[in-house]
């Protein structure tokens, strides 16, 4: 009985912990990208507050480059990329492929958002 | 080149192209080119196979910049491409019947001496391969009256890297250059970060310009932005020239960076004739020859 307390408190403990790291979890917002555009093409976030970039590709390897907060990174077909950003400053601003893609890739681009 | 030789040169070539002088090589010595001055042409961006509204008459546009520049009075020593000498395309075939005809067109330039450099429209769809078919290597030197000049690739990596081995390479070429050897340096997309929201930079292009730094008297030409643009680094010069086939915004002046509006009398097409000397002017030669 006594050990069966002690596993239980033990559960309790690590369920306890597994619920406040779900809580502490920053949003997540899924990108998806194709040739020439990303899906969404715009996305909304708060500002101070951190979010994870889930980067996908449909057909090829793309870029993700938002130069505003000093974020780039390829996005591979077949894995998930991801990306924590905790924007500093309210505003629109602009995302791109920069691995040359094709014609098109010059419009490849999107907007993240980011409220007060 | 005197001021004075240079208005004669004006006057010879019968230009009406906008001027802009400079110190190419601001730390030369007035003896170093005593004898030496030359010129070339430098075209950009012809971007062979684009259809669209930006440039109705895509179709003629290199061929009438061809005509022009044979019709200049004093004929350039050589000349420069550089870069997307073709429009992209994900067809192979298509790819290489672009440069082709690209090809075909060029070989009516009367100056034989003809350079070319891959843009990204060219090399980064195949890492360079066709283009190495037509046209040879994609960086490379050449040396010409007292100029080493340098042609960087910074195109063929799809993500617009000039790569460890291409940098360990001009590392090594600089090594044999003297402090104030004379350097022109052609690429096709700024090697600063000129503009990184619209993509206009090269990923590692610091790095280049920090070898070029150990040498006084650098310039660069260059093309992709579309329009002519002239900015330092440090004492290095970069000019950026304008295309053949449709402008491009300032750096920066609205949202995106959408082609002009097409213009019939293409006042924002054309190539450049860089006169090499102590004091140069930058004659920008519109497309005139209908």
């Amino acid at each position: 009985m006594r050990r069966r307390v002690v596993v239980a408190l033990l559960l309790g403990g690590a369920l306890g912990g597994a619920v406040r790291l779900a809580a502490q979890s920053p949003p997540e917002i899924r990108i998806s990208a194709r040739k020439f555009e990303y899906h969404p093409a715009k996305a909304t976030t708060k500002v101070g507050r951190p979010v994870v970039l889930v980067l996908t590709s449909e057909d090829r390897i793309h870029g993700f480059k938002m130069p505003d907060f000093g974020l780039r990174t390829d996005i591979v077909p077949g894995q998930e990329t991801r990306v924590t950003l905790t924007p500093d400053k309210v505003g629109s601003f602009t995302f791109f492929c920069d691995v040359f893609c094709g014609d098109g890739h010059e419009d490849m681009e999107g907007v993240l958002v980011v409220e007060a | 080149m005197l001021h004075q030789d240079r208005r004669d040169f004006l006057r010879l070539a019968g230009l009406a192209g906008v001027t802009f002088t400079a110190g190419l090589f601001p730390g030369q010595r007035a003896s170093a080119q005593a004898g030496s001055d030359f010129h070339f042409v430098q075209f950009s961006d012809t971007h062979w196979g684009y259809s669209g509204a930006a440039n109705p008459d895509a179709e003629h546009t290199l061929e009438k910049a061809v005509a022009t520049v044979n019709g200049l009075a004093r004929q350039p020593d050589f000349i420069v491409f550089t870069g997307d000498l073709t429009h992209t395309t994900d067809d192979p075939r298509e790819r290489r019947a672009r440069m082709k005809r690209f090809r075909e067109i060029v070989s009516a330039l009367s100056v034989k001496d003809v350079r070319f450099m891959p843009g990204e429209h060219d090399a980064s769809l195949d890492k360079g391969e066709a283009y190495k078919e037509f046209f040879g290597a994609t960086h490379y030197t050449f040396d010409h009256k007292g100029v080493h000049f340098i042609a960087l690739d910074n195109v063929s990596d799809p993500a617009a890297k000039l790569g460890d081995e291409q940098l360990a390479w001009l590392a090594a070429d600089l090594k044999q250059r003297k402090p104030d050897d004379r350097i022109v340096v052609l690429t096709h997309r700024p090697l600063f970060d000129l503009q990184p929201q619209w993509d206009w930079t090269t990923a590692d292009g610091a790095r280049a310009i920090e070898l070029l730094m150990h040498y006084g008297n650098v310039v660069v030409f260059y093309g992709h932005i579309h329009q002519e643009h002239h900015q330092m680094t440090g004492h290095i010069a970069h000019h950026a020239a304008k295309s053949l086939i449709f402008p491009l915004p300032a750096p920066g002046s609205q949202p995106k960076r959408t082609p002009l509006p097409y213009d019939a009398a293409m006042p924002g097409l054309g190539t450049r004739d860089v006169t090499v000397a102590e004091k140069v002017g930058l004659v920008e030669v519109p497309v005139s020859k209908g």
